[in-house]
């Protein structure tokens, strides 16, 4: 469980960048934060593992205040994927790349061996055990950093942009493996722009603005509602932009989904046939 | 008139077995509005870096087939002379930024070429205002967050008006509102100044109103190469994990059931779809 109770931060220039958050993440929780550009959101995720601490106000991850632990305690149970994956990436190889971690953690060889196998199948990368990260694309690279931290298996886990220069079916992946970690209590936080893969997930949505949490809920609920979306900067995902211009016609307006607009399309059609 | 041709190119990076791109066969026309798309690692960027020169000049490797850009070919003619005719803006824009201060990047490229300096106060100062950045103009652009960088990226690219912007997943880091803002800032530079526009994007969603032009790329060959509404409502596509736009989706939905009659004309975006929605349900 993660709380952040009345966090404020300032980074070291003076830019106050949180300014009263307050929140809590249970177990087993999908969350999306979203919001504009220089919002604070990679600032709050990073107050998750210990990476920055509160200027004032205090984080508790699992009962444990942040502010009296180090990074690398936190680490094992807070996996942080960046958004940049250049930030994270240094080995030689993709296979050393994944290992690295493990090998700090004090994994037995056998152990890294499977787990490495293990986390290149999941992220379609085992073409690329040998290879150097920096001869991949931008999206593989991002694949192998996410790949490198799902290695030893944290119990929270933030992702930092996951869907950037991911294509379609790499986001599907991601959303099958986000659910399934959400199957065994894992928790999930993921910091995102993208819209239509937060439709399709459907996760608990924070906004941000300004440094403060604007709006909390259901995805259907806060990406169909286009006054506190505008004020974020986000556009409603493009099923919801259909049915917000049809509210006129009767149709309700919390619709994210494309199968749920078949459904409700057909429905009305069949109502005004009789 | 063609601005860009490739005909038959196939290229290897050094140190690899495996080309990037395979027989690579395409023609964009002056003025066009091209969406380049397809799985990630695909070869678009590979691709890009074609066009500009990078390949083969900074990258070496093996180059086959021909190039010619804006009438050059680019094999025989070195990256400065390409980058007055070919603007490029990467995925990261950590990779083209380094200046102290915003404005001192964006007229960096300006300076290189000797352009007078009134010229170059008026190009920096439109640029910098095209892209909302005007106000951060003192800033360093290492302390700016992504998607301010990516903004001063263009920026710098803008200021140079080439004839041609390759802008590869120019938005990844920008938020929604932000990326439609700089999706517009590029759709009147295509249409207002003629520039030819060659974009990379995963997100259809955002963009495929925009584009004349859609090429699909997969394992480095270019699979599906036309018009957007074709290749948009064509099965390869979405069986090739193309992000086709979720309004586009409920359009084929719709038809596939047959229980909704709906226009002919497949919608690329939610305007269009509402439109069409609408009709059906009024009647």
């Amino acid at each position: 469980m993660i709380e952040v109770r009345d966090v404020y931060f300032t980074y070291p220039n003076g830019v106050e960048a949180l300014k009263g958050v307050f929140l809590t993440i249970k177990n087993g929780e999908f969350v999306a934060i979203m919001g504009e550009n220089g919002a604070g959101k990679t600032t709050l995720v990073k107050h998750f593992n210990g990476l920055l601490k509160p200027t004032s106000g205090s984080v508790f991850v699992d009962g444990v205040d942040t502010g009296k632990v180090s990074v690398a305690t936190l680490a094992r149970k807070v996996g942080f994927v960046f958004q940049n994956p250049d930030h994270q990436l240094f080995s030689e190889t993709v296979e050393e790349e994944i290992a690295f971690a493990l090998k700090n953690f004090g994994f037995k060889e056998t152990i890294i061996k499977r787990r490495v196998t293990w986390a290149l199948n999941l992220l379609g990368l085992a073409q690329y055990r040998k290879t150097s990260p920096f001869m991949l694309s931008g999206g593989e690279r991002k694949r192998v950093a996410l790949a490198s931290v799902l290695a030893w298996n944290p119990k929270i886990l933030i992702l930092d942009e996951p869907t950037i220069g991911q294509d379609y079916q790499q986001k599907e992946k991601l959303r099958q493996f986000i659910l399934q970690m959400k199957t065994q209590r894992k928790t999930v936080i993921i910091v995102t722009h993208d819209v239509e893969f937060v439709a399709e997930c459907n996760p608990r949505v924070m906004l941000m603005r300004e440094g403060r949490i604007v709006a909390d809920g259901e995805a259907r609920k806060v990406l169909t509602n286009p006054e506190i979306l505008t004020e974020a900067s986000i556009v409603p995902p493009q099923i919801a932009q259909i049915f917000i211009q049809l509210s006129d016609l009767g149709l309700p307006k919390d619709v994210i989904d494309v199968y749920e607009a078949r459904e409700i399309l057909l429905n009305v059609l069949e109502r005004q046939a009789k | 008139m063609t601005i860009i041709e490739a005909k038959n190119l196939t290229y290897t990076y050094p140190g690899v077995t495996k080309p990037s791109i395979i027989d690579v066969s395409i023609k964009i026309a002056k003025g066009e509005f091209v969406l380049i798309t397809g799985p990630s690692g695909c070869g678009k960027t590979t691709l890009c870096r074609c066009f500009n020169g990078l390949i083969p000049h900074f990258y070496q490797g093996e180059l086959k087939g021909e190039i010619t850009v804006a009438g050059l070919k680019v094999v025989e003619t070195p990256i400065h002379k390409l980058a007055t005719h070919v603007g490029l803006v990467f995925q990261n824009p950590e990779n083209q930024l380094f200046a102290l201060s915003v404005e001192k990047d964006v007229a960096f490229g300006l300076e290189n070429f000797g352009v007078a300096r009134e010229e170059m106060r008026k190009r920096v100062d439109w640029a910098l205002k095209l892209t909302g950045m005007w106000d951060l103009r003192e800033r360093a652009p290492h302390e700016l967050s992504g998607g301010q960088q990516q903004r001063v990226a263009i920026a710098s690219v803008l200021a140079m008006q080439p004839e041609v912007i390759v802008l590869d997943e120019p938005t990844s880091f920008l938020d929604p509102l932000g990326a439609k803002k700089i999706f517009e800032v590029i759709y009147e530079l295509n249409r207002k100044l003629g520039i030819t526009i060659v974009l990379v994007e995963h997100r259809l969603d955002l963009t495929s109103k925009y584009t004349d032009h859609i090429v699909v790329m997969d394992e480095g060959k270019v699979v599906l190469d036309g018009e957007p509404r074709e290749i948009l409502s064509s099965e390869e596509a979405r069986l090739i994990g193309v992000g086709i736009p979720k309004a586009t989706r409920l359009y084929q939905i719709l038809q596939k059931d047959g229980k909704i009659k709906l226009g002919n004309t497949i919608p690329l975006c939610s305007n269009e779809m509402a439109f069409m929605l609408r009709e059906v349900l009024k009647s």
